[in-house]
């Protein structure tokens, strides 16, 4: 099997070599799709384009980024392909992606309130997603729990213990929402937000396929996700439903071409076709069903497949700007993880006390008692950084290894762990105290 | 005990109870030009495939991050921040009690199928071995979907009585987890250390009186105690670095987890991923070295070989049922998650309810094309990687234990420290040392497909080294000085004398290492180039991505487990066989 891939590597090369332009051989890509995404594009990549075969190495997002830098040295792929736009960030400022001007045409500029490509044009998107909630509903009827609208809904007391999550600095996706709801709401009310959200999540998963995976198992009621887990899932016969909150984000999934590719015109064969309509066709299999980011497309539509570009709520949205986010990403990340992810039971063990005492409450009213709760949601929505600190380069050098020297990121994420820490500890105290007043 | 120390000096210090008859090693066996070859092949080796690529990667421990400048400020940082520390002890507790409810799981099944006259030994056997194979993802899947929260056991629990118990929930579920998946480990070990044990030692404790519990705890139990503590601290290192099953539960505040996210994460270049990976490969071999100190002081080998293990005594009918009882109850919870992934590979959709919608085979028939690909890689990889394994873990605990050479713990611990590289540091490594060196026609050294091999070779070579270790430790020198005295050479004498007697532990060694090697995939992940390279694991991710690779993905893990399970049954006759022969004429 050797002899006929390192042939083919040859082969590769020689036609490359002769023939710059016409694209032929092997195309290698590496991708975080899985093999219900890549075995579609794959054959009809290859009845489009005769002669060139699609090499296919699965590897998840991360694996995939490291992968391409330790080999860099002599690159042997010649695409990369995922979702996350944050992992092309990463791989164009490393200069591991090359430039190129795609020539498919009728893909707008912006889906949304997000360019579609990289406006450097080291990276393209093929098709876009929208977050949301997915639904198992076997288990929202067997515990009598109603259907969530907004975001804000899923902090209801109801919902406690029931919602799962990706970690942010798991998944770019989850990021984006994180950013989207942080923007939206601004800094401290949309961090309010998160963790009153967060003070009802069953787990956080360290992969984002995990939380579909939960919810279609059944093994947690709701899950925040992106559409195409739910879209597919529906399409496998699980009974799951979705719905998307009024303030979401519609990003694309992307392909970019890897900087000294061994096979460069199949490589551009590749966006292309992806980009083409036959290729944006193929995204309305059952196992894929992504957005397509040629609007015409969805002419061909399966019956009551969400359309972005007609989509009023996305017109609606705020507009997302992506300078800011990127230069608080890591601080965004590690704050959920040290202020959230690695709290989580002392965050659960505050927010059910307060639950606790809101019932109480709900009975018998006590001012008092009212003061305490409102002092105890304050103590979880109290933020150890600012929105300026936040974007600070000193902060950011501590995350990044930059020349401004200020604390190490180990010091910070113990500042903010016990920040986090205490203050939890004391909205639990509070809210117990409040609902003895009120009993 | 210190290296100062001999082992004649120590022997009697701690009050054993054990009464050997065996003569202890009074003869110092020194190093011979062979054996310091051998040494020296098996370092270069190590230092080749496991030290440097590691170390590529895990110098960012010991820099300033940025800068590249040598600093320990991160060790300070690792003891100052609560959650690592928390996560230490975390680790550690579960570590220890996955010890405690693995030999609990363990012990009955050993002692019954060894000591008694017992039908069906080899399949217990087999089966009790399966738990070790549980394949990534869609093992998950299948645990969750019977012990999850509203798994099968919780849903039927709730229906008819209204309680639910939390078997995966936070620490208490990774120990439960972790003491099915890993008991195996004490089990296989203890078994080869039971069948070792000469029934000539049984009888004479018989005859002095001695019997029942009484004589299993005093006699057998300390004969068989170098295969226990094979296994247990196996099940501790294994335990304390195994970074999947508390994920799998969500659980972060352990130290392999904190590593590993640290480490993914993309983006972050951030050292504390590598100072924990350095805590946990100090606290393994720390902790291989404890269970190397227990049993180094006292003497478990004896002379007499040849009596085919312990007697067995045919059990009375009360005891009978009673036993049955016993191996079939530990059977059903070590195998229900075994259960699960069968009946999630037939099911069509399994959601939220105690059995599957509806069940198909179309599973199989998407899978039955690339399958026999992935086959038939995972078996060359696996058993290439085992058979390595064996052959070293055989030679280093030869040098450690049989000769006096300078050194040659370290030998054992580098061995050691792999189990505790975690595999995605190790799969970088491997791309970071061997991508830029080239082949003839430039193919980067790294994409070959032995490289795949030689990385489970290493990760896996604690399992056969334990193993190894412990059958050897069964052996009284004596024998081998009594054929050099007959004239044989030190060569003749390993391969006509020791090897054989080691069988048992030997194969115990390659039957974990393989079957556990074929379930791999860190730092498969990172070295496979090409799907006609990939194995059984990666075609199993590739599949786990998707809510449509469920069922396939369970399919092609039951083909995965039963693989396994089929050349684990193959290779116990193939050596029971091998044992029976010289053993006919007497």
């Amino acid at each position: 099997m050797h002899r006929l891939l390192m042939l083919s590597l040859c082969a590769a090369l020689v036609s490359t070599a002769a023939f710059a332009q016409a694209p032929a051989g092997k195309v290698t890509v590496v991708t975080s799709f899985a093999k219900d995404v890549t075995d579609p594009v794959k054959k009809a990549f290859e009845t489009a384009t005769p002669g060139v075969t699609l090499e296919v190495q699965n590897r998840n997002t991360n694996a995939g980024v490291k992968y391409l830098e330790e080999t860099k040295s002599s690159n042997q792929v010649d695409l990369f392909w995922a979702s996350a736009p944050d992992a092309f960030e990463v791989l164009k400022g490393k200069g591991l992606l090359q430039k190129y001007a795609p020539k498919a045409s009728g893909i707008p500029e912006k889906i949304g309130q997000f360019p579609i490509n990289d406006p450097a044009g080291f990276y393209f998107g093929f098709a876009a997603s929208g977050y949301g909630i997915m639904w198992n509903e076997r288990y929202v009827k067997a515990n009598k729990l109603p259907d969530p609208r907004e975001w804000q809904d899923l902090a209801k007391p109801v919902y406690y213990d029931h919602v799962s999550i990706a970690a942010p600095s798991r998944s770019g996706t989850t990021h984006l929402t994180v950013e989207a709801v942080l923007q939206g709401e601004g800094w401290a009310k949309g961090w309010g937000t998160i963790k009153a959200m967060a003070g009802n999540f069953r787990n956080i998963t360290e992969r984002s396929f995990g939380v579909p995976e939960a919810v279609n198992s059944g093994q947690v009621g709701y899950g925040i996700v992106i559409d195409f887990f739910a879209f597919s899932a529906q399409a496998s016969g699980f009974p799951v439903k979705f719905i998307y909150p009024t303030v979401t984000t519609i990003v694309p999934a992307n392909v970019g071409i890897v900087a000294n590719a061994p096979n460069k015109a199949a490589a551009e064969a590749f966006v292309e076709f992806l980009l083409s309509p036959a290729g944006q066709q193929v995204l309305f299999e059952p196992g894929i069903r992504r957005l397509p980011v040629n609007p015409d497309v969805y002419a061909k539509a399966p019956a009551d497949y969400p359309n972005p570009f007609k989509d009023p709520r996305l017109n609606a949205m705020i507009k997302f700007d992506v300078a800011k986010s990127e230069a608080r990403n890591d601080v965004v990340d590690v704050l959920f993880d040290q202020l959230i992810s690695f709290q989580l039971d002392s965050l659960k063990a505050a927010t059910k006390a307060i639950h606790e005492a809101e019932a109480a409450l709900a009975k018998k009213d006590n001012a008092q008692a009212r003061a305490l709760v409102a002092q105890a949601r304050e103590l979880i929505a109290a933020m150890p950084v600012d929105e300026a600190a936040a974007s600070a380069k000193e902060t950011a050098s501590a995350f990044t290894g930059g020349k401004q020297k200020g604390a190490r990121q180990a010091e910070l994420e113990q500042q903010w762990a016990v920040f986090a820490k205490e203050r939890y500890a004391q909205a639990q105290a509070k809210a117990e105290e409040a609902t003895k007043l009120a009993k | 005990m210190g290296p100062g120390l001999r082992r004649d000096d120590v022997v009697g210090a701690p009050p054993m109870s054990l009464a050997l008859p065996a003569p202890r090693a009074r003869a110092r066996l020194s190093a011979t030009p062979g054996q310091i070859a051998l040494a020296l092949g098996i370092a270069v080796f190590l230092a080749l495939f496991l030290v440097w690529p590691s170390a590529t990667v895990i110098y960012v421990a010991f820099t300033e991050k940025g800068g590249g400048a040598f600093t320990l400020v991160n060790f300070v940082d690792f003891f100052r921040t609560d959650l690592f520390l928390r996560s230490f002890w975390n680790s550690f507790y579960v570590s220890a009690m996955a010890v405690v409810g693995a030999s609990i799981l363990a012990l009955p099944l050993a002692y019954i199928t060894s000591r008694f006259a017992f039908r069906g030994t080899v399949l217990i056997q087999t089966l009790g071995f399966l738990p070790l194979i549980m394949p990534p993802f869609v093992g998950a899947v299948a645990m969750q979907l019977f012990f999850g929260r509203n798994g099968s056991v919780n849903l039927l629990l709730d229906d008819w009585f209204g309680f639910k118990i939390p078997f995966m929930e936070g620490l208490n579920g990774v120990i439960f987890v972790q003491s099915i998946h890993y008991f195996p480990f004490i089990l296989i070990n203890l078994s080869a250390a039971l069948r070792n044990i000469d029934a000539s030692m049984e009888e004479a404790a018989q005859n002095l009186g001695s019997s029942g519990f009484r004589l299993f705890r005093r006699i057998v139990f300390p004969l068989a105690m170098p295969g226990y503590i094979a296994g247990a601290s196996l099940v501790f290192v294994k335990v304390f670095d195994d970074l999947a099953t508390p994920l799998l539960l969500n659980v972060k505040d352990m130290l392999a987890p904190q590593a590993y996210l640290r480490v993914t994460s993309i983006g972050i270049a951030d050292p504390m991923g590598y100072v924990i990976a350095v805590v946990l490969i100090v606290a393994s071999v720390a902790a291989m070295a404890l269970s190397a100190l227990a049993t180094r002081g006292i003497d478990y080998s004896t002379v007499q070989r040849g009596g085919g293990g312990l007697s067995r005594r045919v059990l009375r009918p009360y005891e009978s049922v009673l036993a049955y009882l016993t191996v079939t109850l530990i059977l059903l919870l070590v195998l229900a998650p075994h259960a699960g992934l069968l009946l999630l590979s037939f099911s069509t959709i399994w959601s939220f309810s105690p059995l599957p919608d509806g069940y198909t085979m179309a599973h199989y028939a998407r899978i039955f094309g690339e399958s026999s690909l992935y086959i038939k890689n995972t078996l060359i990889y696996a058993s290439l990687a085992g058979l390595i394994d064996v052959v070293l873990g055989t030679a280093i605990a030869y040098l450690v234990l049989r000769t006096r050479l300078v050194g040659r713990d370290v030998l054992d611990w580098a061995a050691s420290a792999a189990l505790a590289v975690p595999g995605i540091v190790l799969g970088i490594g491997y791309l970071r040392a061997f991508y830029g060196v080239k082949l003839w026609d430039g193919t980067p050294l790294a994409s070959l497909w032995i490289v795949i091999v030689l990385a489970l070779a290493i990760r896996r070579l604690p399992y056969a080294l334990r193993a190894c270790y412990a059958a050897l430790q069964q052996i009284s020198v004596s024998l081998e000085e009594a054929a050099e005295n007959l004239g044989a050479t030190k060569l003749r004498t390993v391969r006509r004398i020791v090897t054989p007697l080691m069988m048992g532990g030997m194969l115990a060694g390659f039957v974990t290492s393989f079957a556990t090697a074929a379930v791999e995939l860190s730092a498969t992940l990172m070295l496979v180039q090409s799907n006609s390279d990939a194995p059984l694991a990666y075609g199993l991710y590739v599949l786990m991505q998707s809510a449509a690779g469920r069922g396939p993905g369970a399919a092609l893990g039951v083909i995965a487990v039963l693989l396994v399970a089929v050349c684990t049954v193959l290779s116990h006759f193939v050596i029971e066989r091998g044992r029976a022969m010289p053993q006919s004429g007497h």
